[in-house]
C-alpha cells in the first residue's frame, strides 16, 4: 500500500487522513527517539483512527461510494488476476481489426484451492482501466472500442468450445464515445455480446468490481449470476450524465446518484445482483489483499454450484433470470392491479443445486 | 393458416388513441422548407412530397401501413410502468409517466400487434417516440419481450419498429437489463430459425440500438434516420471537432456495414411482402 502522504484524497476520508498523518508523524518520533516511549498514545490513535474509518464506511451515501468506486488505487481487473490465479496467458485481438487494451482477457488457472473449491482452468476477463497518465491513455481509461467487445467474445466462444466457465469483472466508465467507435458498430458489437453470452453453454460469472456504467459494463456483463462488491456501482448512466441531462447542470451528481439507486445493496434489493461481495472497512483501495480474497471466495462458491449443470438448463435459467427482471404492473378492468414479477429476489438461482 | 385466428374483427383501438388533426393545419418539412397541408402529409404516410423527408410515424400508424387492410390485433394493453426506483429529478417520475399518458392516450411506450402482411402472419414491437423520447423501461422492455415469445409460440416472423432515445434513466439498472433481457429473448427465436426483421427509424439510439435493434437478420432503415450508440452532442465534445455532415445517418449506417436497405416509407409494405415471399418459400 501507498504511503498515507502520497495518497489520492476522498474528500470525505480527510479527518481520518488528518488523523493517519498524526499517527505517522508519532510513529517516526517514537522510532528515532530512544528517551520517549509514545506507544500508549500510539496505540490510543491507532484505535480511534479504527473507529473513526469504521464509522465514515457504515454511514457512506450513494456519491461517496461512486467516489470509492472510482479510487485511482482500486484494484482492476489485471490485480485480482494476479493475485487469484496462475499462469495468465493473455489472449490479444479481436480477428477482425485489433486488439484493444480497455479490455484484458485470457486462460488462467484459477487459485480456487485457497477458498475451499479447487484450482481449475477458467477464461478469465474485464475492463482494465490504467494507474498513470500514460497506461490510462493506453487503456482508454477502460472505455472499450467495438473491438474489445468482439475480442471478449471470441474469448468466450473459446472458453465454450473447451467446456471452461468464464469470469468477467466489470469496471468502465462507459462504452468509448467516439468517431470511429460509431463507424465500426459499437451498438451492433455490444448487441452480439448480449445474444451470444446469453446462449453460450458454460458458466459465466459477473463481478462488479468498480464502475459499472450502462451498455458498456452490460457489453461484457450477462450472466448466470451477477456478483457485485459493497462499492462499485452500477446503473444506465452515470450520475453526471443523468444530472446534466435531468437537471440541465454537472451540480446534481449526487441527487443523480440518490435518484439512480446505483450501489450494490440497491441492486440486491432490486433483483438484479445476485451477491453483494463485502469489501474490508475503508474500501478495496485499503486493503487490497482482503478485497482479493473476498472475490475470490464468492467467484469460488458460484463456480461450484454452476459446474454441475446442465448447458441447456444453464442457458434455460439465464435467459428466464434476465426474462424476470424489472417490475410493471397489470391493470385489468375491475380488477385490482398486480405487480410483476412478483417482489421476491431470483431465488431460482440461489438455490438451484442441480 | 390455422397457427394465425384473428380474435375480434376490426382494429381494436380506443378512439382516443388516434391522434386528431386538426382542420386548416401546415408543417414545414424541416429538410425543404416545403409548407405542407397535414392532410397531404397523412396521405403521403409523412413523408415530404417535395423533397422525401419522413417524418415521424407512431406505432399505429405502422400497424396501419403494413398490416393487409388495416387489420391487426392489439396485444399488451394492459402494461403500465411500476415506479420501483421512487425517481426524483426535478419533478417524480410518476408525474412525468402521468403527463406522457395524457399526452400520447398511450400507457408507455409500445405497442405489440399480430396481424398479416401478404397473407403472412407476423409478430410486431413498435415503439414510440413520443412517449418519453421511446425510452426503454421495464414495460416496454416487457412488452417487447411478449412479441417475441409470441412469434415463438406461433412460429412465424418477427419485426421490431425501433424509435427510440435509449434506455430510460428513470428506471436505472432496471432499464439497462431490459437490453439483457430483450437479447436473450432472441436467442429463442433465433434457435427456431424464425425470420426478424428490424425497421430503424428516427431515432435509434443508445441502450435500443446496443441491443435488439442491431440483432435482426435484416435491417432495414428509413432514409435520413440517425441510428447510433453514443448521442452525437457527447461524440462531439469527445473528439472536439465537428461531426461529419450525414454523420450516424442510415445512410452512413449502411455505407459502414450496418444497415442491409434503406426503405422509403412509401415502399416499405410492398419491401416486408417481398422479403417474407423471399424467405418463407416452401421448397
Amino acid at each position: 500500500m501507498a504511503k498515507n502522504s502520497e495518497r489520492p484524497l476522498l474528500e470525505f476520508e480527510k479527518p481520518l487522513f488528518e488523523l493517519e498523518q498524526r499517527l505517522d508523524e508519532m510513529r517516526s518520533v517514537n522510532e528515532d527517539t530512544v528517551e520517549v516511549d509514545l506507544s500508549d498514545q500510539i496505540e490510543a490513535l491507532e484505535k480511534r483512527v479504527a473507529e473513526l474509518r469504521e464509522s465514515i464506511y457504515r454511514n457512506l451515501t450513494r456519491w461517496q461510494r461512486v467516489q470509492i468506486a472510482r479510487h485511482p488505487l482500486r484494484p482492476y481487473t489485471l490485480d485480482y488476476i494476479d493475485n487469484l490465479c496462475e499462469g495468465f496467458v493473455e489472449l490479444h485481438g479481436d480477428r477482425l481489426f485489433m486488439d484493444d487494451p480497455a479490455i484484458v482477457g485470457g486462460f488462467v488457472k484459477f487459485k480456487g484451492s485457497r477458498f475451499g473449491y479447487r484450482d481449475r482452468t477458467v477464461m478469465m476477463l474485464g475492463h482494465q482501466k490504467g494507474r498513470d497518465t500514460t497506461s490510462r491513455k493506453y487503456r482508454r481509461f477502460g472505455m472499450p472500442n467495438p473491438e474489445g467487445y468482439r475480442k471478449a467474445k471470441r474469448l468466450m466462444k473459446l472458453a465454450a468450445k473447451y467446456g471452461k466457465p468464464v469470469v468477467t469483472l466489470l469496471d468502465t466508465p462507459g462504452a468509448y464515445p467516439g468517431l470511429e467507435a460509431e463507424e465500426r458498430g459499437q451498438a451492433e458489437a455490444i448487441a452480439r455480446n448480449l445474444f451470444e453470452m446469453s446462449r453460450l453453454p458454460v458458466p459465466i460469472i459477473v463481478v462488479v468490481i468498480g464502475e459499472g456504467a450502462s451498455g458498456g459494463a452490460l457489453g461484457i456483463g450477462v450472466g448466470d449470476v451477477i456478483l457485485m462488491m459493497e462499492n462499485a456501482w452500477y446503473s444506465v448512466i452515470s450520475p453526471e450524465s443523468c444530472s446534466s441531462i435531468l437537471w440541465r447542470s454537472w451540480d446534481h451528481k449526487e441527487d443523480a446518484a440518490r435518484a439512480l439507486k446505483l450501489t450494490a445493496p440497491d441492486l440486491s434489493d432490486l433483483g438484479i445482483v445476485d451477491e453483494v461481495i463485502p469489501e474490508p472497512t475503508g474500501g478495496a483501495h485499503h486493503d487490497p489483499e482482503a478485497a482479493f480474497s473476498s472475490v475470490g471466495l464468492a467467484v469460488s462458491s458460484w463456480l461450484k454450484k454452476l459446474e454441475k449443470r446442465k448447458p441447456a438448463k444453464l442457458i434455460q435459467a439465464r435467459i428466464e433470470k434476465f426474462d424476470r427482471i424489472g417490475p410493471y404492473e397489470i391493470r385489468n378492468n375491475g380488477q385490482a392491479a398486480e405487480i410483476h414479477p412478483p417482489t421476491e429476489k431470483s431465488a431460482e438461482v440461489n438455490s438451484a443445486t442441480d | 393458416m390455422s397457427w394465425f385466428r384473428r380474435q375480434k374483427a376490426g382494429i381494436l383501438t380506443d378512439t382516443r388513441d388516434q391522434i386528431e388533426i386538426p382542420e386548416g393545419q401546415w408543417e414545414k418539412c424541416p429538410d425543404c422548407s416545403e409548407p405542407i397541408h397535414r392532410r397531404e402529409l397523412e396521405e403521403n404516410l409523412l413523408v415530404c412530397p417535395k423533397c422525401g423527408h419522413h417524418f415521424r410515424m407512431d406505432s399505429l400508424g405502422y400497424f396501419r401501413l403494413l398490416f393487409d387492410d388495416e387489420q391487426f390485433e392489439l396485444h399488451d394493453q394492459n402494461l403500465f410502468a411500476v415506479d420501483a426506483l421512487q425517481f426524483l429529478d426535478r419533478k417524480p417520475y410518476t408525474d412525468r409517466l402521468g403527463d406522457a399518458q395524457r399526452k400520447t392516450g398511450m400507457n408507455d411506450g409500445a405497442r405489440a400487434a399480430t396481424g398479416l402482411i401478404g397473407g403472412h402472419g407476423v409478430s410486431i414491437g413498435a415503439m414510440d417516440f413520443s412517449f418519453i423520447g421511446g425510452s426503454m423501461g421495464s414495460v416496454i422492455g416487457e412488452i417487447l419481450s411478449r412479441s417475441i415469445k409470441r412469434a415463438c409460440e406461433r412460429e412465424i416472423p418477427l419485426i421490431i419498429i425501433a424509435q427510440s432515445g435509449g434506455a430510460r434513466m428513470m428506471e436505472g439498472a432496471l432499464s439497462l437489463m431490459q437490453m439483457a433481457k430483450t437479447s436473450a429473448q432472441l436467442t429463442l427465436l433465433e434457435e427456431k430459425k424464425l425470420p426478424y426483421f428490424v425497421l430503424l427509424t428516427n431515432p435509434t439510439t443508445g441502450g435500443v440500438t446496443a441491443s435488439f435493434a442491431m440483432l435482426g437478420d435484416i435491417h432495414i432503415a428509413e432514409p435520413g434516420a440517425l441510428i447510433g450508440f453514443a448521442g452525437p452532442r457527447v461524440i462531439k465534445e469527445t473528439i472536439g471537432q465537428d461531426l461529419p455532415s450525414g454523420f450516424q445517418r442510415s445512410e452512413f449506417l449502411q455505407e459502414h456495414g450496418f444497415v442491409d436497405t434503406i426503405v422509403d416509407r412509401r415502399e416499405l409494405r410492398n419491401s416486408f411482402i417481398h422479403l417474407l415471399e423471399l424467405i418463407l418459400e416452401k421448397d
